[in-house]
């Protein structure tokens, strides 16, 4: 599904990604874990194109990344921070990405699931962080598309709609999607991920399971597991 | 041959982004004072002058200088606004260049409509289609609606070369100050330190290199008003007063537009978001 080969980057001096390597496998749920400035946000950029790798490849279901844009037809992308033009209506946003997109899409039903029928005629710039959100999540997961990219999904979101959430990335997922997946929060992360790759100094540090890495660390706990690799790893 | 279905045609996607920036910025409060603005200053300008080629003139002074620095900060001000929608648009399946071009022509075009509409309707109002200040009238729309375009593209890029808002706010506004008023005192002062030289040719090139200057230059000469700039009043009549020098001009103030949009849509190409 995504094929990346000796990937660098570089902002500035600052080294971000030092020639990685990475086989995404079509379907399951794929956590991109890391510490802060380890280049998670940088990798997911780069699959999208947004952020132009100095070395290396990139392939999206068999097609190159560099200057190509057609491709995104068969991502969807949930961006960490949900900002929309302040002018425009919630249903006119989803009207413009359906325009944009040309694609067949259900927002309907999630637009139901995540409540969002009150807001949809009032403008984005009166909406709370949450709700601004949840219209993210319903533009993200409105088409279907083999690769979904979710950044820090979990923000701002009640309770219910997290369990919503969840229910909607397993039913996607058993129709065999692939997911990529960052998330601080470690318990969202132990629920719904199938497998951990790890990245440190610009490089992936661990992939497997989680059942892999809690062996790897001898730690039972998943939150303790994943502190173990990152401080393991300073010893080093 | 056999054609795919859906075709993604990258022209029409930024006629789509072109649409939604414009629609957004025309709801905006902004356009609107924009708008009124230039309703209000062409009822009193008229009410005030009584002729509409006297109107004309006193506009041309407000919008060589005015046009210029709203376009620069809305220009810079809405780059930055819809950092976060572009991030979005980005992650879409649309070619980088249409993203920006999109959205420029979606700025330029809305305060372009704002000014047209804005001094349009009190100048119709007043009888312009049976006056004979017609054409200076368009070409004075022409002119503010070209400085709109130029100014915009130069504060997208440097909105685009500029993470820090705060500096490429003042690199904007320092821009459009140096093009209103400071090149023409280096100018000025360039002219009292070479007056023993022949400076025509200078003045004429000098005067090319500046959109402000350009767009001045071409409306005083055809309001037919150089015989108040003396000497060089004649040479430049000579010149800009000919369908060349019009036709040069023209060309000159769409190289500025073309220039910087060329520009916008090569580094956007190669940035990182």
């Amino acid at each position: 599904m995504i094929h990346v080969e000796s990937l660098h980057k570089k902002f500035g001096k600052n080294v971000v990604l030092d020639g990685l390597e990475l086989n995404i496998d079509q379907g399951g749920i794929f956590a991109i874990l890391g510490p802060n400035g380890s280049g998670k946000t940088t990798l997911i950029k780069t699959v999208l194109g947004m952020v132009i790798p100095n070395k290396g490849a990139i392939t999206v279901m068999d097609s190159p990344v560099r200057n190509k844009w057609k491709y995104r037809q068969d991502i969807n992308y949930l961006p960490q921070i949900a900002n929309f033009p302040g002018n425009l209506k919630v249903k006119e946003l989803i009207a413009m990405i359906k325009d944009i997109r040309q694609k067949p899409s259900d927002e309907q039903k999630l637009i139901g699931l995540f409540g969002l029928e009150p807001f949809l005629d009032k403008k984005l710039s009166n909406l709370s962080g949450g709700t601004k959100q949840k219209v993210n999540i319903v533009l993200t997961f409105m088409f279907d598309s083999p690769l979904i990219i979710l950044d820090e999904p979990t923000n701002g979101l009640d309770p219910l709609s997290l369990i919503r959430l969840k229910e909607l990335i397993s039913e996607e997922k058993a129709k065999g999607k692939t997911f990529l997946i960052t998330s601080h929060i470690m318990q969202f992360v132990e629920e719904v991920s199938d497998h951990i790759v790890y990245l440190l100094e610009g490089e992936i540090y661990f992939k497997g399971s989680i059942a892999e890495l809690k062996t790897k660390t001898g730690q039972s706990n998943f939150e303790h597991a994943i502190a173990a690799i990152s401080t393991h790893s300073n010893h080093d | 041959m056999n054609m795919p279905l859906r075709q993604y045609q990258p022209t029409a996607t930024m006629i789509k982004i072109l649409k939604y920036s414009f629609y957004d910025l025309m709801r905006s409060r902004w356009s609107y004072v924009y708008f009124l603005f230039y309703l209000l200053l062409g009822f009193v300008l008229l009410f005030l002058n009584n002729e509409l080629s006297k109107a004309v003139i006193t506009l041309m002074n407000v919008i060589i200088v005015l046009v210029p620095l709203i376009g620069t900060i809305f220009g810079v001000m809405y780059y930055y606004n819809s950092k976060e929608f572009t991030e979005l648009l980005l992650a879409q399946p649309i070619k980088r260049s249409s993203i920006f071009l999109g959205q420029y022509f979606g700025v330029a075009g809305s305060l372009t409509v704002s000014l047209v509409l804005g001094l349009g309707i009190p100048f119709t109002l007043y009888g312009l289609f049976q006056s004979n200040a017609i054409w200076d009238f368009s070409l004075l729309l022409i002119t503010g609606a070209f400085l709109t375009l130029i100014f915009t593209a130069i504060a997208f890029n440097i909105a685009l070369s500029n993470e820090n808002k705060i500096k490429g706010f003042g690199y904007a506004v320092l821009a459009w100050l140096f093009l209103a008023v400071i090149y023409d005192g280096l100018f000025l002062m360039s002219l009292i330190v070479f007056e023993e030289y022949p400076l025509d040719n200078l003045s004429l090139i000098a005067t090319m290199f500046n959109p402000i200057d350009l767009s001045r230059t071409l409306i005083l000469l055809k309001l037919d008003i150089s015989a108040l700039l003396g000497y060089t009043g004649a040479i430049f009549k000579q010149f800009f007063g000919t369908n060349l020098g019009l036709f040069v001009s023209i060309f000159m103030l769409f190289l500025w537009t073309v220039i910087p949009v060329w520009r916008l849509s090569y580094v956007a190409k190669r940035k990182d978001f």
